[in-house]
């Protein structure tokens, strides 16, 4: 068309100013980080020294770090593996009309749809160590001693699974939403072939059903696992790292040791760990969304 | 034995929802093609998925093989299905489909690859086993959706439109290919479609549904030559069959039995290159034909026009004739037609339904009682043998 | 052990609802107990021998009225409201036409882009906050609403990019055609067609965009320090304590107050969004 052809500067104008905001934004820090880890910058310094490798040899060799990174990798796969299997569950659910669905979605949703510190402030309250409404519970049911409680936020390994229950609690309506439209994608005849052919609900659901929604699956997985990897405000708000750090994850680390510690660059040093899986993650991602677009 | 029968089976959906099935009672024989045939609406899918036990009935019985199914699951029932779209598993290869059923009735390996392989080679897709369906075109999909039916060699099949999906010229031929299939496995197959052609060539017998209920169960000749109501009548053959309302009864005569003659010193006769086999003889009806136009269709010649004087004065009939027949026919003419008294069907005006045969007088008036001579060929034809089980669409015996 | 259809079908049902159940209970608890603890009174609240599950005493709402008139709540709501007002103009100023643009007008950029797009939710805020933190103070914008203004359509415009395209790729080409032959420019047909067809992917994506700030912790914890000018999502659970001590009758009142009205909203417009995200991805 020649209206399109003498307005060719027309789609760049119309689609540059959001470009320039977010590469302002989003690329113009991210190379600073780069920077920052490899200087000496400190909240207030003014100059830069270039220090080389030296901010990530200390933090590797820190050992809060190394906890860091290894609750980092516990507190997402575990969650996620427990997401993935609820969602599922719940999706299955769903799937199908019946009275109240749209009242059952929205207490299902809550979760999400609240602000995930507000979220964990409640579970702060739920798991508090005094009066918890479970150890409530637990000691009325005789599986807890009245004067020994479980303290959900103040052993370390339970403190681990609390963050890992937050967590869960706050992605799982993410996922089965994804999950969800993934069924409604399935032609309704399939599943009717594979009963006609002989099988069951079980057979149907892990050799048919399950298989076809493998990429939205993994689309739901990979998205789970890049929200929770990155996340530092459930560990903020319920433990602040606690007890003694042994909840600490690579952001709430770096927030600690950038922000409040005020050492930029080893709290650059530290966020910038996050990329490597975050690479993984994307080329995964890339991976299978070629391949759902295929099927 | 009967391998699939339904007894007073009917479904029924939210008002106003089409499909429904109402009061069915349906026979098929062993090994024989059996087609649902009717527009769509008709219940017909609905009827067949009632017997794969998607669907539940409202009421009423189904039996395969003589005991009653209603409540077992379609993995009990031991039949196999082809869906409009094929319904193939499109993670798996054309081999993890067809073995999918065996893997699901816990067949050991080894037989489950003879199984494949012989149903793969009745189909011809030995060479596509290791394909997923995405690569497959139409007619392959189709063939494979056939093995994976048979290899579990069930009862009965039930296959439901599964040649809507292709492009007209592939159809003609997966239609042969499928019927000379069935008559290699001999397994009873109910077979759903709203193509009357197709139901003619392939089936056995024809099943004539409208919405919901059985209008006639007979063999092909049957349900085109002797309909048993003015649905049946018109919903077989293309053109279809020319009706006329006259007096209390409606006169319906096929477009292929109306056709020019002359006439001899008050005898009609048929032009020799019309003269067909000889159903019988008996006498002609003659009638005025003005022609208004014709669609010249290569092998036929359509004649759409007007009747003038006589029973049926005024009505729009069409002719059907062989393009051999060379004879002109201008836009606007009058010619002398004709239509063999015996092949003239009369249904009740009411109801629809086939009736006995009335004298037809030019005022449009039905006449007195029927001549003896005209029982015979006429409308309802000798009682044939009891047929379906005696479902509502029979034609009714001849006038006593 | 072949039971009847009938019976396998009760089974079934009772398995179903079962399982709804314990979802709904696990998911949903926490916000009844955000209620019963939002209307406890204290005594009540903080008596170890009495069943937490209902009222022991008589409901109150000193809880409430704490939170209203002696903590900055209500400021924080405003602040928060004032900060998602601009944050959703600026987004839907840049992201409006970028949509359009991408999804009309850039042939084969379009996937690249999308993709593009999506890559930037890869780099986290947690990764971001450092280098910001420092650019947000270089501008002067610290501890002020303005540094969330500025930094949040960072997250908010390529998401409202993705949901408008999918929108504005089922609108078909035809109508702008048939509009630029009567005379308009594309950029007219854009504005005078275009965005009144699209009212309700526009609301959708406000909608979304309101609760993305809303959601917001982490830039909000790096910029803002001081209580006056904080949002809700950072207030609550930061600073509504006094000294040491949690009142978490108020605090939980608080959580209420600033989920529900959000999930009320969300949930209105999940199905076009749902509907949005299913079309944007067949392409």
């Amino acid at each position: 068309m020649s209206a399109l052809g003498r307005q060719r500067w027309l789609g760049p104008a119309m689609f540059l100013p959001a470009i320039l905001y977010v590469v302002a934004l989003v690329g113009v820090p991210f190379v600073l980080a780069f920077f920052y880890a490899v200087g000496d910058v400190k909240v207030g310094s003014v100059g830069y020294h270039f220090v080389g490798l030296a901010n990530f040899k200390s933090v590797l060799q820190s050992p809060a770090f190394l906890r860091a990174l290894r609750n980092s990798f516990v507190f997402t796969i575990c969650s996620q593996i427990l997401v993935l299997i609820g969602a599922n569950i719940l999706a299955i659910a769903l799937k199908n009309a019946f009275p109240g669905r749209r009242f059952v979605r929205f207490i299902i949703l809550l979760p999400w749809v609240a602000p995930v510190s507000i979220g964990s402030i409640g579970w702060k309250w739920i798991l508090d160590s005094l009066y918890s409404v479970i150890n409530w519970v637990l000691i009325r049911m005789h599986l807890a001693n009245e004067f020994n409680p479980p303290m959900w936020l103040g052993q370390p390994t339970l403190a681990m699974m609390s963050v890992i229950l937050v967590h869960t609690w706050h992605m799982l309506p993410f996922a089965t939403v994804i999950i969800l439209a993934g069924w409604t994608a399935i032609p309704k005849d399939i599943p009717e072939a594979a009963a006609v052919d002989g099988a069951r609900f079980f057979r149907r659901l892990f050799q048919i059903e399950l298989p076809m929604m493998l990429p939205i699956i993994n689309v739901a997985v990979l998205f789970g696992v890049i929200f929770t990897f990155t996340d530092m405000t459930v560990v903020y708000i319920l433990t602040r790292g606690g007890p003694y750090d042994t909840t600490q994850v690579l952001p709430s680390l770096a927030f600690f040791t950038g922000i409040l510690g005020s050492d930029l660059a080893e709290g650059a040093a530290i966020s910038l760990f996050l990329v490597p899986v975050l690479a993984v993650v994307a080329w995964l991602m890339l991976r299978t969304a070629h391949r759902a677009e295929v099927t | 034995m009967a391998i699939v029968q339904t007894r007073k089976l009917t479904k029924l959906f939210k008002k106003g929802d089409p499909g429904a099935v109402v009061d069915v009672d349906l026979e098929s024989r062993e090994g024989e093609f059996l087609v649902l045939l009717g527009p769509s609406g008709s219940g017909k899918t609905t009827l067949l998925r009632m017997v794969a036990g998607l669907e539940e009935p409202t009421s009423g019985e189904i039996l395969i093989g003589g005991r009653v199914v209603n409540d077992l699951t379609p993995r009990e029932r031991r039949i196999a299905m082809v869906f409009q779209s094929y319904a193939l598993y499109p993670h798996l290869t054309v081999l993890g489909n067809i073995s999918f059923p065996l893997k699901a009735q816990g067949t050991p390996a080894a037989e489950r690859q003879k199984k494949v392989e012989w149903a793969a080679g009745l189909l011809g897709i030995g060479h596509l086993l290791a394909r997923k369906p995405r690569e497959l075109s139409g007619g392959e999909r189709q063939r494979v959706a056939l093995a994976r039916a048979i290899v579990r060699e069930p009862e009965l099949f039930l296959l439901d439109e599964p040649l809507s999906n292709l492009d007209a010229k592939l159809r003609a031929s997966a239609r042969t290919e499928l019927e000379q299939f069935q008559k290699r496995v001999a397994t009873t197959t109910i077979y759903v479609t709203h193509d009357q052609v197709e139901a003619m060539a392939m089936g056995d017998r024809v099943v004539v549904m409208n919405k919901g209920s059985v209008r006639q169960i007979g063999t092909p000749a049957e349900v085109y030559d002797d309909p048993a109501d003015t649905f049946v009548a018109t919903f077989l053959g293309s053109p279809p069959m020319n009706l006329a309302e006259h007096g209390n009864v409606i006169v319906g005569f096929r477009p292929e039995h109306f056709f020019p003659v002359t006439h001899l010193a008050g005898d009609t006769a048929v032009p020799e290159d019309l003269r067909l086999d000889d159903r019988g003889g008996g006498p002609y009806l003659p009638l005025r034909f003005r022609v208004s136009h014709e669609e010249y269709l290569g092998a036929e010649r359509i004649l759409y026009g007007g009747i003038e004087g006589g029973p049926f004065d005024g009505k729009r009939v069409i002719s059907r004739m062989s393009s051999t027949h060379g004879a002109r026919f201008e836009s606007g003419s009058l010619h002398a037609f004709a239509v063999r008294e015996q092949e003239l069907k009369f249904f009740d005006r009411e109801k629809g339904t086939r009736t006995a045969a009335v004298p037809l007088n030019s005022g449009g008036e039905a006449g007195g009682p029927p001549s003896p001579s005209d029982s015979g060929g006429e409308a309802g034809g000798p009682p044939s043998p009891p047929d379906s089980g005696g479902g509502p669409g029979g034609p009714p015996s001849p006038p006593g | 052990m072949r039971l009847g259809i009938r019976a396998r079908q009760r089974f079934g049902e009772v398995v179903h609802w079962t399982v709804l159940a314990v979802f709904s209970i696990l998911l949903g608890f926490p916000f009844y107990w955000m209620f019963i603890t939002s209307f406890k009174r204290g005594p009540d609240l903080y008596n170890l021998k009495n069943n937490p599950f209902i009222f022991n005493q008589k409901p109150t709402l000193e809880h409430l009225k704490l939170l209203f008139n002696e903590t900055l709540f209500l400021r924080w709501l405003g602040n928060t409201l004032f900060a998602g007002i601009f944050v959703v103009a600026i987004t839907l100023l840049l992201a409006l036409p970028a949509a359009y643009a991408l999804a009309r007008l850039t042939g084969r950029w379009g996937g690249r882009v999308g993709i593009a797009i999506f890559l930037t939710y890869l780099v986290p805020p947690t990764l971001l906050f450092i280098p910001l933190s420092r650019i947000v103070a270089q501008l002067g914008l610290q501890d002020s609403l303005w540094s969330i203004i500025v930094v949040y359509p960072s997250f908010t415009i390529p998401f409202s990019i993705w949901l408008l395209m999918g929108f504005f790729k089922s609108i078909p080409r035809e109508l702008e055609d048939a509009a630029m032959v009567d005379g308009l420019t594309r950029f007219q047909a854009f504005i005078k067609l275009v965005i009144p067809i699209s009212v309700s992917g526009i609301l959708t994506v406000v909608i979304f965009t309101f609760t993305l700030v809303t959601q917001e912790f982490v830039y909000a914890l790096t910029f803002i320090s001081s209580a006056a000018h904080e949002t809700v999502g950072l207030g609550v659970p930061v600073f509504l304590v006094r000294g040491d001590v949690y009142y978490w009758g108020s605090l939980m009142a608080a959580c209420l107050i600033a989920s529900l009205p959000i999930a009320v909203l969300y949930n209105s417009f999940l199905d076009r969004f749902i509907a949005g995200f299913t079309v944007g991805s067949v392409k």
